[in-house]
């Protein structure tokens, strides 16, 4: 039991013995990390606030409504297996390096408000 | 006009029963066998207690009530109208759940049906808490189903904790005699035989699905007096913690 010790609640909960041997896992036993997004009105997108641990959705939902959603306004919040979310490794990062300087992709990288404003008044 | 004296009375024992249990829910504070659900009961007892002093609230504003602190933490023990049921430790978590599911659906019945009160300060309130009653029924719903598939001593558990609990449930539906009759006749509420036999209907498919036995009520001695001011042993010591603060100085203002 020594060697299996962890600061993670989870790993102890399984009694893993000292020899390594297989362990069968209870149901309900097994918790798993779901990440939850909170939608604050009808329409807008549900942004990510962080994650809870729950042995399936429905418990994670229930455990999601009280940890993220009863402060400020909410209208709805999902839960996903954070097992279920494909990313990026972080030595990808240098694909996304360069786009500060891409500014022409952005709206906001363009001076045109006041050829639009002056086009506006001439079309008066 | 509407008998105020039998309606203070309902609205006192509803709103005891909730302060009650509001704080056993907080008791799991820091204590819960999760951090989700440590957050969980903090949030459901703070819903009870604030749940209780509206009720407080209508009784003062409506009824020529004290103010609702006073009347929370001042009176004598057996002017309390709670029933045993919300007395009780909250003993394991097993025990907890199993009465928060209990209590949480006799609650949801109760509000459901104060929906269309002929007392119409009731109607408002009822409305503006469907939201987190729901939530209270939901979660424990989900414990109740995912503990009753968590193995076979869970799931043992689990029935012990209802047969523990299920008299003590009995007296949420205590009859209140004549004061009861008159609001059943004044459509203030149906009355508490018929709050408790929705509540039965409905908790009855949930154990169901659970694989949990209901116990048989015909076999069953419900646990009453909690209406009349008879409380366990357990109320005094919890009043003295609960109001300690308040008491070292009533008139302040915090």
């Amino acid at each position: 039991m020594d060697n299996n010790q962890s600061l993670d609640p989870r790993v102890n909960r399984l009694k893993l013995n000292a020899s390594g041997e297989g362990a069968i896992v209870q149901e309900g036993e097994n918790w798993n990390a779901f990440e939850v997004f909170h939608q604050e009105k009808r329409g807008a997108h549900h942004e990510h606030v962080g994650c809870v641990h729950a042995p399936n959705a429905q418990m994670a939902l229930i455990f999601a409504k009280e940890q993220f959603g009863r402060r400020k306004k909410c209208v709805n919040l999902w839960v996903v297996r954070s097992a279920d979310i494909l990313a990026f490794d972080a030595e990808d990062e240098d694909m996304f390096a360069n786009n500060g300087e891409k500014t022409y992709r952005d709206a906001s990288g363009f001076k045109v408000m006041e050829k639009i404003n002056k086009f506006k008044k001439e079309a008066k | 006009m509407i008998n105020t004296t039998a309606i203070s009375n309902l609205l006192t024992v509803m709103a005891d029963d909730a302060l009650i249990q509001g704080h056993r829910n907080s008791e799991w504070t820091g204590l819960g066998p999760i951090m989700e659900e440590d957050i969980a009961f903090s949030s459901m007892a703070q819903d009870k207690i604030g749940h209780a002093w509206a009720l407080y609230k209508i009784i003062q504003e409506e009824l020529k009530g004290s103010d609702p602190d006073q009347f929370a933490f001042l009176r004598n023990e057996k002017d309390y109208k709670c029933c045993h049921f919300v007395e009780h430790p909250n003993g394991e978590y097993d025990f907890s759940l199993m009465r928060h599911f209990l209590f949480d659906h006799a609650e949801a019945i109760r509000y459901e049906q104060l929906q269309q009160s002929s007392f119409q300060p009731l109607q408002p309130l009822a409305k503006k808490l469907k939201g987190e009653i729901k939530y209270h029924t939901l979660h424990a719903n989900a414990w109740v189903s995912q503990l009753c598939r968590a193995g076979e001593e869970s799931h043992a558990r689990m029935q012990s904790a209802l047969t523990a609990c299920f008299p003590l449930a009995l007296g949420l539906f205590e009859p209140g005699g004549e004061a009861e009759q008159i609001l059943i006749a004044e459509k203030v509420y149906p009355g508490e035989k018929a709050l408790k036999e929705m509540w039965q209907d409905r908790i009855y498919n949930i154990l169901t699905a659970a694989a949990l036995n209901l116990p048989d009520e015909n076999t069953i001695e419900p646990v009453y007096g909690g209406r009349k001011g008879y409380h366990t042993i357990y109320l005094q010591p919890l009043l003295e913690e609960m109001g300690a603060v308040f008491r070292t100085d009533p008139a302040a203002t915090w």
